[in-house]
């Protein structure tokens, strides 16, 4: 979830209203936000950094506000505000309009060719038109377009935004893509010149740009926007030129995004201008760009689209739960931004769906709308009439009754984790992880999560490990799933429920395990014999003791083995005692 | 217990004296040491009221071996002194003697002799006085004499510092005669035996009381983890509300089931590598139902449905992927579309089982949990609905108070978390996550129209640890257990009222 940091009085004053840190926390709470921090610079570096640093930093309070990670609009100081205001009914949303230049001339143009169709194809582009920018606009504006890229840009892989100084550019603009040992110019805040090979090891130790370096990084040409006269603007996803960055003194803005996902670059697009628009002469009004594509198409940015959905009161009452008039409805969804009127056609509402709310996809969107405007905690809570019979999922059912029975017999029942190293179910256990059936983990970040355990063993070992100093025997047991790859299966693997204990002493106890798996076989109702019933027969395990292991056989068919375990395994586990273990599969006695 | 004949012998002794003795003195009547004595005291105790007692303590003053030695031989200083003939020693047989280094110095230092370091045939001590008075030696005398109170704690602490003298307490009793007081013994019987029961004689005999102070004997059995008591609570509370138990024991999924079914974009972030664990081997799933595939890739890549989709180019090279689920709503969505498959029928579902995040790791979050989740579905369920059923079943846990904040889910539209009131922290506290799925879910999937599916979860871990007061999740689930808290944790009933809430959290 996203978090926006504003300053608390700067937040009120553009609210109109002082609140206390309570009543904001409950007006968020009732729009979806959560006030999840009060605090300031000082506080931040001070934690950060300890309280030297902070000396002298701002303490004027901030207010840390999450935002659900679908409200794009929400991610600014001015989002915030017009989507609280409008909330409160204290505004009407505005109408966000786009518009040919002012002076007549001809709108700005960015012309994409061909080279980028391999690394990024995509861009839009708009202006925004004298724009009066304070410090506090200022740094609004650049951290909304650091928000957007780590949300919906999804760190730039998908859109990058650039913003420019017009004053200081001509277009019309390309963007193009070439050789990294071809592109040469001054980087944001650098001194000097560089190829774009050179900066990409220049970026290698920066903090913040290096996390971008991968989306290019291996690619034949770099994607890179030329003014008219050979002034780079931007290498998308990475840097803007020096030349070109806007400052608080600048008057008109040129904006692009650069995408591998078009419908994200448009909203992203929509985002930056919709917010920023309301300091431009004109409020509210953007000035369009042309985008001219490699096959001659010619596109006009930004969107701005306004779409209307229809929908009926009685389909809103119905999945919220309330009883209210189609024009209540109506008035409930305006203060959601979504613009409603009763079409006067039976209680049918029309909604009208600004740019802003890119999230609005559906119906179901504009019903939740309604309902938190209604407030979703006045809505009576009813129980529904379902009638339905419970039914427990057989194996959990014997799952459950085996723990119990198992726990009455003297053994602890143990808790462990799925996954686990490849060490812990081959090496450890002196097996080959080639037979152990287990599924890999393409990306751990520690050995912990390189398979799924294939047996409970290693975990039950590392139990006792753990426990060293209680008391001596230790009785273990757990009945739970190890993963096995299984080619009949869609995914190509299943799970497999199984039951292991271990006993653990100065005397290695198979007297023990063994009396565990007749009092087991007992509770199963499967009696001591060769062929209707169980019985063990000696076997030859790597895991085991040489003569000190059987195979378990339940109607013919082998279901586990139960054993002394071999000194090595013992000591891999770093245990000191002899230990004897169990291990079957409960699902054939389903 | 201490022999008859010496109990009897304290218990006359006794008899003859008013008011009472110390068991000090009994010793020393009797001749015996003391520690003897204190042991016929308790012994006497636990025959009942023979006699009573009171403890007492006093500290006196005892010389030590190296101070008894001095006490009969004298000092260092003195034995050097001593030694001495009127025409001197050479030092280095001085020093020779046992006395020799200590004594040297201390006598120098009383400048009782001197020391001639130029004498021919090396350095030679003399005396320098004709006589001396050895007053450490004194001192310690009348501390043997057991008149240490003559002497001024100065000049004591001096000679403890020395190590000739230590301060030592004795614990003794002052012991007076009791209200069954007799000067003979009778003995207790400690436990009732089967004899005594067939012969009777359990009617004459005395027995020794029990100490019900004392804790019991730990019965010899095996426990259940609590993680998976309280996971039985759970199970207990769905199958009251009659919920059906999912099939969840498949941890490898698809993206397919785990994400693009649930509608969940190709490009979320939690599709990512640093937050889901994804299969190398077997990498991939190789069957759909290639029907509800093509309408699912239509609903993402262009809408329908009424949707307008998130119109992205859909791949099935992302669908195919396996992973360790990220949720058991992959099963929902199993059995959801399972359900789509036939007739219509109302259901209610849950499941509890483990789930997988390859997140960063700290004292609450493990690469693994147990996700609690519930799904309802039927025809007209509302909002309304949905908070009636989550009411009933934070009921069920204790939890009266709750309230709803909107909040955004990729598969739940609307979407709600779960807050309940929180009496010891004063606040709201979130419980879990709520919503209703989105019609892009479930249409394609092929469930009629007018069906709406309410679905909520929680984690279990969670009211687990609150529970059972466990601040360490690793504690609590895996192999670093402590096996002790195993051992001593309580069942899980519904909290008591007054910690109701508290319990949940």
């Amino acid at each position: 979830m996203p978090t926006v940091s504003v300053k608390r009085d700067l937040l009120f004053e553009a609210l109109g209203q002082k609140y206390t840190d309570e009543e904001f926390d409950e007006l968020c709470f009732e729009f979806g936000l959560e006030l999840d921090e009060i605090t300031s610079e000082k506080d931040i570096i001070s934690r950060e950094q300890g309280d030297e640093k902070a000396e002298g930093a701002s303490d004027v309070v901030l207010y840390k506000i999450d935002v659900p990670a679908n409200r794009y609009d929400l991610l600014c100081l001015e989002g915030l505000v017009r989507g609280l205001q409008v909330f409160k009914e204290k505004l009407e949303a505005p109408r966000y309009k786009r518009v040919s230049p002012a002076d007549g001339g001809e709108p700005q143009r960015l012309v994409i060719t061909d080279e980028t169709a391999s690394v990024r194809p995509h861009a839009v582009a708009a202006v925004l038109h004298d724009v009066t920018f304070t410090q506090e606009r200022y740094e609004s504006f650049i951290e909304l377009q650091e928000k957007l890229h780590q949300n919906i840009c999804r760190k730039r892989t998908l859109v990058a935004i650039g913003t420019h100084d017009l004053d200081t550019i001509s277009g019309p603009f390309t963007y193009t893509a070439k050789p990294p040992g071809d592109i040469r110019f001054k980087p944001l805040n650098q001194s000097k010149e560089y190829t774009a090979t050179e900066l990409m090891s220049l970026y290698k130790t920066d903090g913040h740009l290096r996390h971008y370096l991968h989306i290019i990084e291996n690619e034949p040409l770099y994607p890179i926007i030329y003014d008219s006269n050979g002034i780079v603007l931007s290498m998308p996803p990475i840097i803007n030129g020096d030349h070109r960055k806007i400052s608080l003194n600048t008057k008109n803005i040129f904006i692009e995004c650069t995408a591998t996902d078009l419908t994200k670059a448009k909203t992203t697009l929509d985002m930056v201008v919709t917010m920023f628009s309301e300091y431009c002469e004109e409020p509210f009004t953007v000035e369009e760009a042309e985008v001219v594509y490699p096959d001659g198409r010619l596109c006009v940015y930004p969107e701005l689209a306004y779409r209307t959905e229809t929908l009926s009161g009685d389909f809103i009452n119905k999945r919220v739960g309330i009883n209210e008039s189609a024009e209540s409805i109506a008035q409930l969804l305006t203060r959601m931004c979504l613009r409603s009127e009763v079409s006067g056609e039976g209680d049918l509402i029309q909604v009208e769906i600004p740019p802003t709310r890119a999230d609005v996809i559906h119906a179901c969107d504009i019903m939740e709308d309604a309902a938190i405007a209604y407030g979703f905690n006045n809505i009576v809570r009813s129980t529904p009439r379902t009638y339905t019979v419970a039914n427990q999922l057989p194996l959990n059912k014997l799952t459950e009754l085996l723990r119990q029975d198992l726990a009455a017999a003297g053994f602890t029942e143990a808790l462990t984790f799925a996954l686990c190293s490849e060490e812990d179910i081959a090496d450890k256990l002196r097996k080959n992880i080639a037979e152990t059936r287990a599924v890999h983990i393409s990306n751990p970040k520690t050995a912990e999560f390189q398979v799924a355990r294939t047996c409970l063993l290693p975990g039950l070992l590392k139990t006792l490990a753990a426990n060293r100093k209680m008391p001596l025997p230790l009785k273990l047991f757990e009945i739970s799933d190890v993963v096995l790859k299984d080619e009949t299966k869609d995914v190509g693997a299943r799970n497999n429920r199984r039951l292991c204990a271990v006993y653990y002493n100065k005397s290695p106890g198979f007297e023990v395990i063994h009396g565990l798996l007749d009092r087991v076989m007992q509770l199963l109702d499967v009696k001591p014999d060769r062929n209707q019933g169980y019985h063990i027969q000696a076997a030859e395990d790597s895991t085991f003791f040489p003569g000190r292991c059987a195979e378990i056989f339940s109607c013919g068919k082998s279901i586990g083995h139960l054993g002394v375990l071999h000194p090595d395994v013992i000591s891999r586990f770093e245990l000191t005692m002899p230990c004897s273990a169990i291990d079957i599969d409960i699902e054939p006695f389903l | 217990m201490a022999d008859t004949g010496l109990l009897e012998s304290l218990l006359r002794l006794l008899e003859k004296v008013d008011g009472g003795t110390d068991s000090q003195d009994v010793a020393a009547d009797l001749g015996v040491d003391h520690q003897v004595i204190v042991g016929a005291v308790k012994s006497l105790q636990a025959l009942g009221e023979v006699i009573s007692t009171e403890q007492k303590s006093s500290k006196h003053w005892e010389l030590t071996g190296e101070g008894r030695e001095i006490a009969e031989q004298g000092s260092h200083e003195a034995r050097v002194f001593n030694a001495i003939p009127d025409e001197g020693l050479p030092q280095n047989e001085l020093m020779k003697m046992p006395s020799g280094k200590v004594g040297f110095s201390k006598a120098m230092s009383n400048k009782w002799i001197r020391l001639d370091k130029a004498h021919e045939g090396g350095p030679r001590v003399f005396k320098t006085v004709e006589t001396i008075e050895d007053t450490v030696r004194d001192k310690l005398q009348l501390v043997q004499k057991g008149q240490s109170a003559k002497l001024e704690d100065k000049e004591k602490n001096e000679l403890k510092k020395r190590k000739l003298l230590s301060e030592v307490t004795v614990k003794s009793y002052w012991i007076t005669k009791g209200s069954s007081f007799s000067t003979t013994i009778t003995k207790q019987e400690t436990e009732l035996t089967p004899e005594m029961i067939a012969s009777g004689s359990w009617k004459e005999k005395n027995f020794k009381p029990y100490n019900f102070e004392a804790m019991g004997v730990a019965p010899d059995c095996g426990h259940l983890h609590p993680l998976m008591k309280v996971r039985t609570q759970f199970r207990q509370i769905f199958l009251e509300m009659g919920f059906t138990e999912m099939p969840t024991n498949n941890f490898i999924e698809s993206s397919f089931w785990n994400f693009d079914s649930l509608f969940q974009p190709q490009q979320h972030p939690a599709r990512d590598q640093h937050d889901t664990f994804f299969i190398s081997d077997p990498a991939l799933a190789h069957e759909f139902p290639q029907d509800y595939m093509e309408r699912v890739k239509k609903v993402h890549s262009e809408g329908g449905y009424g949707s307008q989709g998130y119109k992205y180019d859909w791949k099935i090279e992302e669908a195919q992927k396996n992973l360790l689920r990220t949720h058991t709503t992959a099963v929902s969505a199993r059995m959801l579309y399972k359900l789509a498959q036939q007739k219509f029928t109302p259901v209610k579902y849950f499941s509890i089982d483990r789930v997988f995040r390859n997140e960063t790791l700290d004292a609450t979050h493990l690469a693994e949990f147990h996700q609690i989740e519930g799904v309802v579905a039927d025809y007209g369920l509302t909002l309304g609905n949905l908070m009636g059923v989550l009411h009933q079943f934070f009921t069920k846990l204790g939890i009266t108070k709750l309230r709803f904040k909107p909040a955004y889910n990729p598969y739940t539209e609307p979407s709600m978390e779960v807050f309940s009131y929180h009496e010891g922290l004063k606040k709201w506290v979130e419980v879990g996550n709520s919503g209703v799925f989105r019609p892009e879910m479930l249409l394609p999937m092929g469930l009629p129209e007018g069906v709406s599916v309410i679905a909520w979860g929680l984690s279990l871990e969670r009211p687990t640890m609150i529970k059972y007061g466990i601040n360490n999740i690793r504690e609590l689930v895996g192999h670093k257990v402590n096996l002790q808290m195993v051992y001593d944790s309580p069942i899980f009933q519904k909290p008591p009222k007054n910690k109701t809430e508290e319990a949940s959290n």
